[in-house]
């Protein structure tokens, strides 16, 4: 698996340009670096926010005051809620692991667009920077979720403009990325490769990049508008002003139901690379799969009213939206199956990207699974804006997208720095993660059950069992993120030595240097094949 | 599922424990055979890997029978909410206000209350007015909760089928004490229904002073309490004349609760705030409310004691 003797080629990172240092990775068209930079950002922030999270999970330990009063609580649970979603999810995997590998799986140098690659990464780290600054700068930091649902957010006196600038320019960097994958996707394939012989995370990102491209213009022109409502008294949402306030409920979930997927699809990507990869067998269903993640971003665009089924929206439309939902829910099924059927009469070695993978189907399940009970209409009547809510969005997000998410760090770690983790400490942690992740969230459906309702500073005595039991499961998390990020820095810095494909891998990305280097190849490979072909003797 | 008190309750149980049947069922199923293939098929065992690559009857499977389920459930949630929008004619009607943090319910003739009180096995209609942002009226108990948006004429319907007192919820984020914004629903029998409705004090009786609606009118009353009780802001009970320690510029500074004070507190609230107390958390309302309804709100702080 290993090797213990340095690589001897001049790998991407040690590649020597114009400039030295830090201002070579600031100055760096490398999609391989530019990634890796959105890793760093991501990185901090995610950890950031986890803090933010374990601070709400310690005040709800107990009802009432217990380390913080209400008017920071719900800063907070808005400032968790900014970061996760805008700064760490959306880009997440498309942005590190999509720019790491989507050249490299592709049979490309770079992407179409390297200057504006980088562009993106500055439009990014500037639209973060905001965000945190919203949280210091004028009135008291913006206390509306998230969601920044009008009227409360158009009246506010908290600081909710910068959180909206910052809200939309982060949409810029997404929608020049989307843009940059597609049209890489569209002419930079290598010879031979047509769309159909593409691997499975490229497919992923294609169709993520089409809803970041169509979907994400909605919503910086609706926080465009909250903006112009504040500032300008121009009346689009607040009935004061005269304007509608569902208006601004239909366009934003116009955006943030197709952000969803945005999050989900790289990370269903991520998974269908790992299947083949540790069972060595072709991914079951390669079309099925592909065919799915277009099937659930078109049918994605149309189903955000179930966000609103409680709002007041027309009887006829809560019906056409929960039919639909349903609907979008068979492509994951599809996916569901086809990867499990993957390893079926495969030969499995049970890795750590494998074990993460795999925990990644279960989690996904159960958030899948109570996706069907707020599809649903009478049964999301009662469990709407509720605890019930916020563990499905958690199992799905960060079950279903953080754990792809570090079963991509896991499968790609010994590609991008050469080197390889701990593999018996990063399962160690993996174990606390998992565990940890369960006991934290599982309370909060039976309590969004019982009627616990959501960003509540404050709550009855009799959903205490559910929140302290939640609050441990917290802890349990954090140990878990504190020694897997750990074991992964000492990887970087000390890990052996790791050969070029240590995991026997058949795309593209495995038949290069480990790191690789600047230009990914010396000769752009001709595809014959399939992407998942793992006897090549057969075929002879 | 956690004791439902409402006419509605059944079928919306019925869709949950259909729901969460069939999803028990698959998780479980699905898992036990992933982790049975990933023990069958462990590498340790020597066998290669085959090499097939798809199955077309196998892909139509769990195409079909997944989506046959999830129709099955669309079915059960529609069933289950049809009754929820189909108001019987004889229902009797109570409006719901609701402003941040609180609910009020308007029985008619000026009989408002902070409690609802409804009769058993009475079909009952709630409108929703909303007099500030949104709002999200919750009652976990009868399985029925709709938001209370600002201009629009929200309703929800539901027959009580058990005596008892029942908590009620905000929802929807409303701001700063969102988490404050409960109340209790009572069910009682006919009669008592009746009596209670008899003992409520009708506003219409006693005309509350001018200074009072413009202060109701600009949502006062969300922070201020008339009853002595710590809001946001300082209760507005017994607070004229009172002597207050108050920040100004970071320092401590005792001052005594007078007209002046009142009106720069309205026009410009971060001045002086009484210790105790967050800077911040109220606007200004200089061009809002005008010179003279604040003169007319200082004469009604004056009279609460
Ligand atoms: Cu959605
Ligand atoms: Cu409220």
């Amino acid at each position: 698996m290993t090797q213990s003797e340095k690589y001897t080629h001049v790998s991407y990172r040690e590649h020597q340009g114009k400039y030295k240092g830090i201002m070579a990775w600031l100055t760096t068209t490398d999609h391989k670096r530019i990634g890796l930079m959105y890793l760093f950002g991501i990185a901090v922030f995610f950890c950031v926010a986890a803090v933010l999270g374990l601070l709400m999970r310690i005040e709800k330990i107990a009802p009432g005051e217990t380390i913080m009063d209400a008017a920071t609580y719900n800063g907070i649970f808005t400032l968790h809620g900014v970061i996760m979603i805008f700064i760490v999810v959306i880009p997440g995997i498309a942005a590190v692991f999509g720019n790491f590998c989507l050249p490299i799986m592709i049979g490309a140098k770079d992407v179409m667009f390297p200057k504006l690659n980088l562009l993106s990464w500055y439009i990014y780290v500037i639209g973060a920077i905001l965000g945190v600054l919203s949280q210091f700068m004028g009135d008291g930091p913006p206390d509306t979720g998230w969601t920044f649902y009008v009227p409360y957010s158009a009246e506010a006196n908290s600081n909710v403009v910068i959180a909206l600038t910052a809200a939309f320019v982060l949409g810029f960097s997404s929608i020049l990325t989307g843009l940059n994958f597609i049209v890489t996707i569209h002419r930079m394939r290598a010879p031979g490769m047509t769309f159909f012989k593409m691997p499975l995370f490229p497919w992923s990102l294609y169709a993520t990049a089409w809803i970041q491209v169509l979907a994400t213009p909605i919503v910086g022109i609706t926080l465009l508008m909250v903006i112009a409502e504040r500032t300008l008294h121009i009346g689009f949402f607040d009935p004061a002003l005269g304007g509608d306030p569902l208006l601004y409920q239909h366009l934003f979930w116009i955006y943030s139901h197709p952000a969803v997927y945005v999050m989900i699809l790289p990370a269903m990507g991520v998974v269908s690379e790992i299947f083949p990869t540790f069972s060595q067998k072709p991914v079951f269903g390669y079309t099925a799969i592909a065919i799915s993640s277009l099937a659930i971003a078109v049918v994605g665009y149309f189903v955000w009213g179930h966000h609103m089924y409680t709002s007041g929206i027309s009887y006829y439309s809560r019906w056409f939206f929960s039919f639909l939902t349903f609907i979008v829910a068979v492509p994951s099924a599809i996916k569901v199956f086809n990867w499990i059927s993957t390893m079926y009469g495969g030969s499995i070695e049970l890795r750590t990207p494998l074990l993460y993978a795999i925990s990644f189907i279960f989690l996904f399940l159960i958030g899948g699974f109570t996706g069907l009970t707020l599809g649903a209409l009478a049964t999301n009547v009662h469990v709407h804006d509720t605890t019930f809510v916020v563990a499905h969005f958690h199992y799905i997000i960060f079950g279903g997208m953080g754990f792809a998410f570090f079963a991509a760090m896991h499968y790609w770690f010994p590609k991008m720095y050469g080197r390889m983790y701990n593999e018996k400490v990063a399962n160690l942690a993996w174990g606390f993660l998992f565990v940890g992740f369960n006991v934290l969230y599982f309370p909060l459906f039976i309590i969004g059950l019982q009627g616990m309702p959501r960003r509540y500073f404050d709550y009855l005595p009799k959903f205490q069992t559910g929140h302290v039991i939640s609050t441990i499961g917290a802890f349990i998390l954090i140990t878990g993120l504190i020694i897997m990020i750990a074991n992964l820095i000492r990887g970087v810095r000390k890990g052996a030595y790791a050969s070029a494909n240590p995991w026997k891998g058949v795309t593209l990305e495995w038949q290069i240097e480990s790191p690789p280097t600047l230009l990914n190849f010396d000769k752009v490979p001709e595809i014959k094949h399939p992407p998942y072909l793992f006897k090549k003797e057969t075929e002879a | 599922m956690f004791g439902g008190a409402s006419n509605l309750a059944a079928d919306v149980d019925k869709a949950f424990i259909f729901i969460f049947g069939v999803s028990f069922i698959l998780i479980i199923g699905i898992t036990a055979f992933m982790i049975w293939t990933v023990v069958k098929f462990n590498r340790k065992k020597g066998i290669p890997a085959q090499q097939f690559t798809h199955n077309n009857t196998a892909e139509i499977i769990w195409t079909v029978i997944p989506t046959i389920i999830v129709l099955v459930m669309f079915w059960y949630g529609w069933k289950g909410f049809k009754t929820m929008r189909t108001v019987p004619d004889d229902a009797m009607e109570v409006t719901v206000i609701s402003y941040m943090w609180s609910w009020d319910f308007d029985y008619g003739d000026g009989k408002i209350s902070k409690e609802l009180v409804l009769p058993i096995n009475k079909p009952v209609k709630l409108n929703l007015v909303s007099q500030d942002v949104n709002h999200s009226f919750f009652i976990p108990a009868f399985r029925v909760k709709e938001d209370v948006v600002p201009g629009y004429d929200n309703w929800l319907w539901f027959e009580a089928t058990e005596k008892g007192t029942f908590d009620i919820f905000c929802a929807e984020y409303c701001g700063l004490l969102h988490s404050g914004m409960l109340a209790t629903a009572r069910v009682v029998e006919d009669a008592e229904y009746t009596q209670w409705l008899a003992s409520v004090e009708s506003v219409k009786d006693k005309p509350s002073p001018e200074g009072e609606a413009i202060a109701k009118a600009n949502s006062c009353l969300g922070c201020h309490s008339l009853d002595g009780s710590k809001l946001v802001g300082p209760s507005f009970k017994g607070l004229y004349g009172s002597k207050k320690i108050v920040i100004e510029d970071g320092k401590e500074v005792e001052i005594e609760v007078d007209d002046t004070y009142l009106k720069t507190s309205i026009t410009d609230p971060n001045a002086q705030v009484v210790k105790g107390f967050n800077k911040g958390l109220m606007q200004s309302y200089s061009g809002v409310i005008s010179d003279e309804d604040i003169d007319k709100i200082v004469d009604y702080l004056r009279t609460v004691n």
